[in-house]
């Protein structure tokens, strides 16, 4: 019957696979990271320069040797921005492909879903996402490399109080990442006397912000503008915010922006926007003596060469997991999970792409304020301000 | 006044772009019953086209007509290939025929052309025009106006033209048309090609308001349909009312009510006009032979 | 010969009537609702012995539960001839109703699921009526507007769902038993998937049934000849709708997570697509178009950039070659080949 048949093939295929496993377990084990990555949908590009990044650096080690002599696999998975796609991917890597460690998840829906399982299984997992909760309350299996949004939101606002400016309105889209954002923009307010005017919400398929924007143009006293989100509406935003002439009040985004394509999207809208980006975009501009600079310039050369693209910001999140996932699993000294989890989070002043971490069991993100850099966008690329 | 003026002037532009690619789905519809899902793809493919045209090192006036005509070789080759050979299927056959090739053609422009989102330069300038304290963005201009030259085109080709009326016969009665000599399957065919060039038209337009990428198609398809059936199956000028209704209504919601809602009001008002006229606004109402 | 008065008369032997009755034991066996459903149980039984770990048994109990969903979808898209392209919204309210109500007010599992299915019959049963007037396209349009509101306020109303990042499910709960595990999960899905089959059947082939398939032939003629279409309408759009609602509910406790996506646009198209492939007006083929549809994107990672492209040319590719889907094109084909 068909049914039956149907079902059976699939019985044949588990079959298939589970010799196979068996007769790959002749040669020696090579080391095996997972990761799940956005590489369609909407958060593409996050992941898919992060896959891109994975690939490369792979190839790139394993033409050196490979680490503790053994050759270093990557299985990636395109869990297209869904948390639902993540979460059988994940359980396919724990359960059938059986890595040693997962790095990926590039948005924060997906990292959260996942988290239950890999804390079931007891398998290390680093996050290649950026809202807070991911890492507060600390997570004994989850660390995360990219700066939270409340990073982005302090650094934003300490600038604003430097320059006098206290009355903010926020704009954002509905997703995941954009709400954390706004969230934290509320808490952080009072932190650094700034006041909250307004809170305007735009669908992420919209084409035009103008009323959002109007109705903020429209506030009395306000003064500032911080923005939170990605993607293409946050190029929209920016050139709507330019078109409406409301650039003499500035405008400040959230880390998710940090690529040249929204600056081209915006079309001379960015402009004078101000940006808290990884040291990784700014790399030319930071000073000889600064230890992030040949790791960036060095990752910006590497990915130019294989794919001839600028880099992205969020590629330099793959770089840092990647390797500072080898790097414990070298100061550990094997693939045992408990241990490489323990090395991961006894990692001190690692130099990465996006800064320079420093683990501690309290802190599972390791990055600090100052590995942010505040740029302003002038003349269509991004401007160091500090 | 002026946020009045502005959520005006928001709504009109996207509305003009909802109406346009309704006026894609209205034309396969009255031609053939069947709703082209993949409607949206044909404004997709028109921004990418002409993006990656002019990436290749193509000046803007000769990438725009070329990626047109690849548009309209796609629509040709998706009626021929896809919906031709299951013209007597049901409607929730050719529904999921055209939503697979709406997938299809996403996958190659994804792989082909990337995931990246681009942009066109505006046609004339980014500088917006000031109107009773609110700004109207030029390339607003560009698509409102091309909405009535359309429109305008439009009814002069189906009611002056052969081709024109044959393909409202056709939509009037198939059986009849035959009769009278029209060979159907080719009329079928022009009016695909007719839509893609349209919702390329769209797509390049509002390319440089919007931004495009290989997924816009999705979206601007669904509220191109909605807009289609809020003005009524069937009438052009329907379509083309929907479109602008919806995009007046988002604006406005967007800009009085809640702008985290918007989509969901302008869906419900959708609702309560479906409730009341079956048959949408200007909708032909379906008389049923027993 | 036969004469009135029975069978024991002179012309027939033991022989004959045992004959009779094992020809009308295997006719018994060969009709959809007794030799399909025992076919299902003895599938479901012995599938355990082909998964080899927990990633294969999650991927059993997704499918088991999407088949549910397409079971009661197929009673409406395949026998009452109607169209749905928001059936995720309840699937999602299901979900999310058995979320919300045992995280945040810690209510029991099953409670929580009955409260859901009730919800959702009554949501259905409040638009049906008005939606249900509509025809063809403007039916898809009004369904499809429906999901979309559904999926944006679970989506807007974040204390209360956890927004798009969606919300962690505690596990299910009956008296002292903790139900986690997919094992255990996998026999609950299929019990429930065996018990969906069964209620479909009986429904097919009940008087319901016959008015339903009456009403697809023609609504004109159907109304004519006494039946009230849209009583009938309303009663299948509200089981399909309960269907889906208990699946979800079954879902949000099976993967312990649950995310709006779960009440979106594509999941609706997906669910159409796996009724319409397996087969319209079939019930084992709601079955198979589910299987396929949850399989295939985990062999299409093979395929990595491309799966697109290959899942939109199988979509093409099989509703042109088989527009009545998969079981019943490849049932008539095979019924041809006899002699």
């Amino acid at each position: 019957m068909t049914i039956v048949s149907r079902r059976h093939a699939l019985g044949v295929l588990a079959a298939g696979a589970v010799l196979a496993c068996t007769g790959a377990a002749q040669a020696q084990q090579p080391i095996k990271i997972g990761s799940f990555l956005s590489i369609t949908g909407g958060a593409s590009f996050l992941g898919d320069p992060e896959a891109k990044t994975l690939r490369l650096y792979a190839d790139r080690i394993n033409k050196a040797g490979g680490v503790l002599g053994r050759k270093l696999e990557i299985i990636i998975y395109d869990s297209a921005g869904d948390a639902k796609q993540a979460v059988t991917f994940a359980r396919r890597l724990i359960e059938e492909d059986e890595v040693d460690m997962i790095v990926g998840g590039s948005t924060t829906g997906e990292t959260m879903a996942v988290v239950p399982l890999v804390t079931e299984a007891e398998i290390p997992f680093i996050s290649l996402a950026g809202a807070n909760v991911i890492v507060e309350p600390v997570k004994k299996w989850v660390f995360k490399m990219p700066h939270s949004d409340r990073m982005a939101v302090e650094k934003s606002y300490q600038d604003m109080k430097k320059r006098g400016l206290t009355n903010v309105a926020i704009i954002g889209g509905s997703g995941g990442f954009d709400q954390s954002c706004r969230k934290e923009g509320h808490a952080l307010a009072g932190k650094y006397g700034l006041k909250v005017v307004a809170d305007e919400t735009y669908a992420p398929t919209d084409s035009d912000m103008s009323p959002q924007l109007t109705k903020i143009k429209n506030t009395p006293g306000v003064q500032v503008i911080f923005g939170c989100g990605f993607g293409a509406p946050t190029s929209i935003t920016a050139r709507n915010w330019k078109q409406l002439g409301m650039t003499n009040i500035p405008f400040y985004f959230n880390h998710g922006v940090a690529s040249q394509q929204f600056i081209d999207g915006a079309g001379g809208g960015a402009e004078g926007i101000r940006i808290p980006v990884p040291a990784l975009l700014v790399a030319e501009q930071l000073p000889a003596g600064d230890p992030q600079r040949e790791v960036s310039l060095a990752y910006i050369k590497a990915f130019k060469e294989a794919y001839n693209l600028p880099p992205s910001g969020f590629g330099g999140h793959a770089y840092d997991g990647l390797h500072i996932a080898l790097d414990a699993i070298k100061r550990a000294n094997s693939t045992d999970k408990a241990k490489v989890r323990d090395a991961i989070e006894s990692t001190k002043r690692f130099i990465g792409a996006d800064g320079i971490y420093n683990m501690t069991p309290q802190d599972h993100m390791g990055l600090s304020l100052d590995s942010f850099k505040m740029v302003e966008v002038r003349n269509n690329t991004w401007k160091l301000i500090e | 006044m002026a946020e009045f003026l502005q959520f005006l002037f928001s709504g009109l532009t996207v509305g003009a772009i909802y109406a346009l690619v309704g006026l894609g789905f209205s034309i396969i519809y009255n031609a053939s019953h069947v709703i082209n899902f993949a409607q949206g793809e044909f404004v997709m493919l028109g921004g990418m086209g002409t993006v990656s045209l002019m990436l290749a090192g193509l000046p803007m006036y000769v990438a725009i007509p070329l990626a047109v005509c690849l548009v309209v070789a796609v629509g040709l080759l998706l009626e021929k290939f896809a919906v031709e050979p299951a013209r007597n299927a049901g409607v929730i056959t050719l529904i999921i025929i055209t939503i697979g090739a709406s997938i299809l053609i996403r996958g190659v422009v994804e792989v082909a052309l990337g995931k990246d989102f681009h942009r066109l330069p505006s046609f004339t300038g980014e500088t917006p025009i000031i109107i009773g304290g609110a700004a109207l963005q030029p390339q607003g201009l560009w698509v409102i106006g091309a909405l009535v030259i359309v429109v305008a085109a439009l009814r002069w080709f189906f009611e002056h033209t052969r081709l024109g009326k044959a393909i409202l016969a056709t939509s009037y009665n198939p059986l009849a048309a035959q009769l009278v000599g029209i060979d159907v399957r080719t009329i079928l065919l022009v009016s695909f090609g007719l839509s893609a060039a349209l919702g390329a038209l769209a797509g390049i337009l509002t390319a440089p308001i919007t931004l495009t990428k290989y997924d816009i198609g999705i979206m601007l398809g669904l509220k191109g349909f909605a807009a289609a059936i809020l003005g009524g199956l069937g009438s052009s000028y329907g379509a083309v009312a929907g479109g602008l209704a919806l995009g007046m209504i988002e604006a406005m919601s967007a800009g009085y009510i809640s702008s985290a809602y918007k989509d969901a009001v302008a869906f419900v008002i959708i609702l309560g006009v479906l409730f009341f006229m079956p048959s949408g606004l200007f909708g032909t109402r379906r008389t049923e032979r027993v | 010969m036969q004469r009135p008065g029975g069978s024991l008369q002179s012309g027939f032997s033991a022989k004959d009537i045992g004959a009779a009755g094992a020809a009308r034991g295997v006719a018994w066996l060969l009709t959809a609702r007794h030799g399909g459903i025992l076919a299902l149980v003895a599938l479901l039984l012995a599938l355990p012995l082909f998964l080899p770990n927990n990633f294969y048994y999650d991927i059993a109990i997704k499918t088991a539960l999407n088949a549910i969903v397409c079971v009661g979808l197929n009673l409406l898209i395949g026998y009452a001839g109607q169209i749905s392209l928001g059936h995720a919204g309840f699937f999602a309210l299901g979900a999310y109703a058995s979320a919300i109500l045992t995280s945040h007010y810690r209510w029991p599992g099953l409670l929580a699921m009955a409260a859901g299915a009730l919800g959702v019959a009554l949501v259905a049963f409040l638009v049906a009526r008005p939606i249900l007037r509509l025809r063809g396209h403007y039916l898809a349009m009004a369904t499809l507007g429906l999901g979309i509101i559904i999926s944006i306020v679970i989506n807007r109303e974040i204390p209360l769902t956890g927004g798009p990042d969606g919300m962690s499910v505690p596990a299910l709960r009956i008296w002292d038993w903790r139900l986690t595990g997919a094992v255990t999960w996998y026999w609950i899905s299929a019990g429930a998937l065996v018990l969906a089959v069964w209620v479909s059947l009986n429904l097919v082939e009940s008087p319901v049934g016959r008015a339903l398939r009456a009403l697809h032939g023609s609504e004109i003629a159907a109304e004519t000849a006494g039946i009230e279409i849209s009583r009938y309408k309303v009663l299948v759009f509200v089981v399909s709708a309960v269907f889906a609602s208990i699946a979800g509910s079954l879902f949000a406790h099976a993967e312990r997570f649950v995310t709006p996506v779960e009440a979106g646009f594509l999941r609706s198209i997906e669910f159409v697509t796996m009724v319409v492939l397996g087969g319209m007006a079939s019930t084992f083929g709601a079955l198979v178009g589910a299987t396929i549809l949850t399989v295939l994107p985990q062999v299409l990672t093979a395929f990595h950039d491309y799966k697109h492209v290959v899942l939109g040319a199988i979509m093409i590719g099989v509703m042109i070659f088989m527009p009545r889907g998969l079981v019943p094109t490849l049932m008539s084909l095979w019924r041809r080949r006899a002699p």
